[in-house]
């Protein structure tokens, strides 16, 4: 953008009072985006007005970009929509959750180039970035197939001494903290959340540290698809410093941990406790992420599913 | 039709005609009363003073149920509810509990030996467009099955059309059929549409007897808001300075967040002062508030935001 802004200027005539006082006005002012959250649908900054910043290689001083840096609060926040909205989420039939996946797949499709460009800016040589990109989106086709399937693999009849049918089938658990892994930061961040939440379960994504960009900038994506808002919340800022108040929060049912230090992992289990959290730890290698048949396994949205047995009474 | 309190009210004049009182009132800044009113909603408040006002606001509430399904069953809980709100032995027990008048004799039952009191809506809640007999009758029955406290509702429609003598003499009846019961006048102020009639509407409340005076039934939207209610304070504010009598005041309807609660009681501190901030002078009518309120007093205790899941629901 930069780049693009400083060679019009260069190609533009300057007035001769401009010429005096060496100012030359740019063809065009520069228009810079606000990076913001999502938030139950909504793009928010920080309640507490902090930023962090990510360099913008894009750019040619070598000047930042500030991104949110979320609080406590903010998490608090996230939590509260993320309830409010599972009970719709869990609520649809399985078939539209895979259709409302299939939707997001089709809006990021529409931003592949600007995803791609935000993984570059993040870091990412252009041909990863895209080859990235397409996986990404891959991973979101995939888990919309397996919105309507995967309760037939995990669901069983259970034999059982007594003239009842037992059977068991898997329901989602509620609202799930998510910490991201750092890299891949688009394809690891999807590609933990979408099992999570094709189970029915909303959730709340601390994004990568890395490239905290890249997830605000899919943000905007999911906010345009049918996605109820509140079913992923992205918030970014510092694990180290959010995580222990996701992990206290009684109204939070389960965390997955990717790439979190022993210390603070150990320290989010301890605060689990209070409502007994399901916590998954879990240090994925970067190519891993990519390996489609282990990465889209029906195994990674069994790992945040409830089972539920149900006696019913047979025969007359 | 002569009752305590007001100022000469229902006097027959020289003529034979009956003479009202000036309900004339200062007419209302609406930017003004609600920029004060947000700005109010701004203090941060901290540890301490936030669970002592937590505390307090449990103290100020009437747990309301006000549906036309509720049961004997769902009110006796609710009174169990009102007089041990949570384990903690600081937590206090709630004001009182609003109920149906048909609900008013379960509710004293299970009540009986606590300090919570019965309070029931009456005179044709919440529309009160009934004859003035029937509404009265609303009243006494509710009364004599043992409430404590009448929240009556005036006839909207009537006030709109500019019958200001009619809803001061409701009212002043209403006060009578009351006896000892303290009288709640709900002025339903989303429904007054300005700011100068909630004014107005509340200065011939406070004249024609009012002990509180209430925004809302909870029926309407909006309900209760931080500007009308501070409206309705600079009046109670004034009635005290011309006559000396301390009016109370209820919000009533759509505060669910401790937050907002707290916000309430700012504004009660700021305009009237400590003297109102008592149960006796202030109340929060409230249904699912409590629960954010016990919610916020077990996160400053434990440090562990609460899950809605925890508490029961009535």
């Amino acid at each position: 953008m930069a780049r693009a802004k400083d060679k019009e200027t260069a190609g533009a005539p300057a007035r001769a009072d401009e010429r005096e006082n060496g100012f030359v006005p740019p063809a065009r002012l520069s228009v810079r985006k606000a990076y913001k959250m999502l938030v139950g649908g909504q793009f928010i900054r920080s309640e507490s007005g902090r930023y962090m910043q990510v360099a913008d290689p894009m750019s040619l001083g070598g000047t930042k970009e500030n991104v949110p840096w979320a609080s406590r609060k903010d998490v608090r926040d996230a939590v509260v929509v993320a309830r409010g909205a599972w009970d719709g989420w869990a609520g649809r039939t399985a078939y539209n959750r895979g259709q409302i996946l299939y939707r997001l797949a089709e809006m990021l499709e529409a931003r592949q180039g600007e995803l791609a460009r935000a993984l570059e800016r993040g870091g990412l040589e252009a041909s990863r970035a895209a080859a990235e990109t397409a996986a990404a989106i891959d991973r979101v086709v995939s888990y919309a197939g397996w919105a309507d399937k995967y309760q037939s693999l995990f669901s069983s009849l259970n034999p059982v001494a007594g003239p009842h049918f037992n059977f068991t089938v898997p329901e989602s658990m509620g609202v799930v903290g998510v910490v991201a892994p750092a890299r891949p930061a688009l394809l690891g961040l999807l590609g933990a959340v979408l099992p999570i939440i094709t189970a029915g379960n909303t959730v709340i994504v601390l994004a990568s540290e890395a490239d905290p960009r890249t997830a605000l900038v899919l943000g905007e994506a999911l906010a345009t698809s049918d996605l109820p808002g509140g079913v992923i919340n992205v918030l970014t800022g510092r694990a180290a410093e959010l995580l222990p108040h996701l992990a206290k929060h009684m109204e939070v049912a389960a965390l997955d941990l990717h790439e979190v230090a022993p210390e603070l992992a150990r320290k989010a289990e301890e605060a689990a406790i209070g409502n007994v959290k399901r916590v998954r730890t879990r240090s994925i290698d970067e190519a891993a992420w990519f390996d489609a048949d282990s990465a889209t396994s029906p195994r990674w949205i069994e790992r945040f599913v409830e089972m539920k047995t149900i006696w019913h009474p047979s025969g007359v | 039709m002569a009752a305590e309190g007001g100022n000469g009210k229902g006097a027959a004049g020289p003529s034979g005609a009956r003479t009202y009182p000036d309900f004339s009132a200062p007419t209302v800044d609406k930017v003004m009363v609600e920029e004060r009113a947000a700005a109010l909603g701004k203090r941060s408040i901290k540890k301490e003073t936030k669970v002592a006002g937590l505390l307090l606001s449990i103290a100020m509430m009437d747990l309301t149920t006000l549906e036309g399904k509720d049961s004997p069953g769902k009110v006796t809980q609710l009174c169990q509810k009102a007089m041990r709100p949570h384990a903690s032995p600081e937590v206090p027990p709630c004001a009182a509990i609003c109920v149906y008048p048909k609900l008013v004799p379960v509710a004293k039952h299970a009540l009986a030996g606590s300090s919570v009191k019965v309070a029931s809506v009456a005179t044709a809640f919440p529309s009160g467009l009934s004859a003035l007999d029937v509404k009265l009758e609303d009243v006494r029955r509710a009364v004599a099955w043992g409430a404590d406290e009448i929240d009556m509702v005036i006839d909207r429609g009537a006030l709109l059309a500019g019958e200001k003598t009619r809803i001061f003499d409701e009212i002043a009846a209403t006060k009578e059929a009351c006896g000892q019961a303290h009288l709640k006048v709900i002025l339903e102020t989303g429904e007054l549409g300005t700011y100068d009639l909630v004014r107005e509407a509340s200065q011939i409340a406070m004249l024609a007897g009012a002990d509180f005076i209430k925004t809302s039934t909870g029926k309407v939207t909006p309900a209760a808001t931080p500007a009308v209610t501070l409206v309705m304070l600079e009046a109670i504010r004034d009635f005290f300075y011309a006559t000396g009598k301390r009016i109370g005041m209820k919000p009533a309807g759509g505060i669910r967040t401790a937050k907002q609660a707290l916000h309430y009681l700012v504004l009660v501190k700021e305009t009237l002062g400590d003297a109102w901030l008592t149960p006796d002078l202030f109340r929060l009518g409230a249904s699912t508030l409590l629960n954010d309120v016990l919610m916020q007093l077990e996160k400053e205790r434990t440090g562990a935001y609460q899950s809605g899941d925890s508490f029961s629901k009535d």
